[in-house]
């Protein structure tokens, strides 16, 4: 064998072993498959496997805690993959935005998963819920901590398809129906993602983010990238359910156990806007210009489409799907907007809608059980037998639709303020309105499924105490973001600069020698 | 050579959009896998079309000889091909499950989960 010359070497490779601390980046994800493996094979066994998934998920909020204090400390970092180095092999790099979003994330997973613990829901387990939860959570984690656009494209895939399985946990036939829209509408979006892809890398022969960053830097609008941005934008819009594309979120996240539903809206459209935010912020920003006016009618009408939807929704969880939309809506005028102090907010809101939600949707669908229909009609008196379900969602629906002392309310702010110094008085409006409407909305699902008498005939049935524990944790951390704002404002803010600036990103990855 | 793949890619993802229009679900699915042939062609086609000399290193060299194919586009599209192949089972399978149970295959009359005579919120109480 020939004896390898050390330059040649060094022009591909990255010198010495990996750095202890550069492990990190790969952690989360790589922790959740094993974690998900070793679910698979306790597969007949729900007790150690309960204990498996919520411990590893406390592992993973802990691992993801670490990566956001290192990147608030020292900036993002990368660790490629073999060793190769940029842009040959696969990176991942961390930035604030990435591990702020991964830390949220797996907050809400370990949430969901202590939920089907104390819940002891049998079925749940039977069907697979925690080795499908796990991996479903390696996909998000990857997603928001990769470098490289096709890796990314990958990391869609696994939590795609963890997220049919989960869809489908239980069998019934309402949920088969969902399934059957949502996959078929998700896998033509993850396609034209990767139509995307592949056009890209040969337009510019990289898929590296960094890379493309810096190929794309400084340039005019060009034809072919253009293309690929309206591309990309159409892809992530559809799995980020954003008007007109948002049909299949309302067909399918009512149908599946609330758990589900709280794992889906909280992670599934806000990994969508994640990954038009880094393609469009931060990678083409001349074309993300170019599509702004585009953006902001997406933004208005998938504002307003969400905000009308929950408004003429008659089954309480729909509804809340419609707000998910209302959501999206909100993170897309942030993302048209453009501005550092936009995708500041943009990051803010995210992080405020992700926690939000999936616990709303816990909330709301415990109220569903204990009513025992979907409908509002026959929804009430839930305020008298379950007083601390009725403070809860009170309080979530207040944070939801933005208004203080909740989460919702700074996020919004930032938005509304960046949307009017950057002279896009409309869109500062419609977020308003959107706020006002949805408030109209959520206050309506407690004054009927809360506030009034119960209908006669109504099925009282109180939820067991013990599954409150994790909407409790998730509303207490609501309400101290909204209390005490500044954590929340200070990684926004410079999550927002990173995506705004990718120098920093850039030289993580490259070394100052690009 | 380029040119033409293209104009072929395109071919397929034309009969992929008319077929995933439809209603039927099998259609559709049949529209999906088209789909997803059309986009593996893509990404062979972006890594350009040579045909001279295979990725291999010589012995006794480090680097590829210059006019070689380039061999990315192939781990791309191994890697979409599992994928595309692997979701494509998961959604004929639950078709047919969906199929099976709801007694049609006809996007319009699956309406178990939203249902046409959903109640409209009540208007006061």
């Amino acid at each position: 064998m020939a004896v390898l010359d050390p330059d040649l070497v060094a022009r591909a490779m990255v010198p010495g072993p990996v750095a202890p601390g550069d492990w990190l980046a790969i952690l989360p994800p790589g922790l959740m498959l094993v974690a998900g493996a070793v679910a698979v094979i306790l597969r007949g066994r729900p007790r150690p496997q309960m204990m498996v998934a919520v411990a590893s998920l406390g592992l993973l909020v802990l691992v993801d805690a670490l990566l956001v204090a290192r990147v608030t400390d020292s900036g993002p970092f990368t660790m490629m993959m073999g060793g190769w180095l940029p842009p040959f092999g696969i990176a991942f790099t961390v930035d604030i935005a990435g591990a702020t979003l991964a830390l949220t994330a797996a907050v809400i997973g370990l949430s969901a998963a202590t939920f089907v613990a104390l819940a002891q829901d049998a079925v749940a387990v039977r069907h697979g819920f925690f080795p499908f939860l796990l991996m479903l959570m390696a996909g998000v984690s990857g997603s928001f901590l990769t470098g490289d656009l096709f890796n990314l494209y990958v990391w869609f895939e696994v939590l795609l398809i963890s997220s049919f399985g989960l869809l489908v946990v239980g069998g019934m036939p309402a949920q088969l129906d969902g399934a059957v829209k949502y996959g078929i509408l998700n896998l033509i979006a993850t396609t034209l993602f990767l139509i995307a892809v592949g056009l890209l890398y040969g337009t510019l022969g990289t898929l590296n983010m960094a890379d493309i960053a810096v190929k794309l830097s400084g340039g005019a609008v060009k034809g072919p990238i253009a293309t690929i941005a309206a591309l990309f934008l159409m892809a992530f819009a559809m799995k980020a359910a954003a008007f007109p594309l948002n049909a299949w979120l309302p067909a399918a996240y009512h149908t599946p156990r609330l758990v589900v539903s709280a794992v889906f809206g909280g992670l599934l459209t806000k990994v969508g806007i994640y990954a038009l935010v880094r393609v469009l912020a931060m990678l083409m920003p001349a074309e993300r210009d170019w599509l702004a006016t585009p953006l902001a009618i997406i933004a208005g009408a998938t504002m307003l489409v969400g905000a009308f939807g929950a408004l003429a929704e008659g089954s309480m969880r729909r509804m809340v799907g419609y707000l998910v939309i209302s959501g999206v809506g909100v993170l897309l005028a942030g993302l048209a907007v453009g501005s550092e102090a936009a995708l500041s907010g943009v990051v803010a809101y995210a992080i405020h809608s992700m926690l939000t939600t999936a616990a709303l949707y816990l909330a709301i669908g415990l109220a569903e059980e204990a009513t025992g229909s979907a409908r509002l009609a026959d929804a009430g008196g839930l305020w008298k037998a379950t007083p601390a379900l009725g403070v809860i969602t009170l309080m979530l629906l207040f944070a939801i639709s933005g208004l203080p002392p909740f989460s919702g309310f700074w996020p919004k702010a930032m938005l509304v303020e960046a949307a009017l110094a950057d002279q896009a008085p409309v869109l500062a409006g419609l977020i308003l309105v959107t706020g006002f409407l949805n408030t109209m909305a959520a206050g309506r699902v407690f004054l009927f499924a809360f506030w009034r008498p119960a209908p006669a005939g109504a099925v009282r049935l109180r939820p067991d105490s013990g599954v409150l524990v994790p909407v409790v944790g998730l509303v207490v951390l609501v309400t101290l973001l909204g209390v005490q704002p500044e954590p929340l404002i200070g990684v926004a803010r410079a999550g927002g600069i990173g995506l705004a600036n990718p120098a920093a990103y850039i030289t993580a990855v490259f070394g100052g020698t690009p | 050579m380029e040119t033409l793949v293209a104009v072929l890619v395109g071919l397929f993802f034309a009969v992929a959009t008319y077929l995933m229009l439809s209603k039927k679900l099998i259609r559709v699915l049949i529209g999906i896998a088209v789909l997803g042939n059309g986009v593996n062609l893509l990404l062979f086609t972006v890594g350009r079309l040579t045909q001279e000399v295979p990725p291999i290193i010589e012995p006794e060299a480090y680097v590829l000889a210059t006019g070689t194919a380039n061999p990315l586009p192939q781990a791309l599209i191994l890697t979409a091909i599992v994928i595309s192949f692997s979701f494509f089972a998961f959604l004929l399978v639950l078709t047919w499950r969906a199929y099976e149970t709801m007694n049609c295959d006809d996007v319009d009359e699956m309406r178990l989960a939203e249902p046409v005579d959903a109640a409209a919120p009540p208007k006061g109480y």
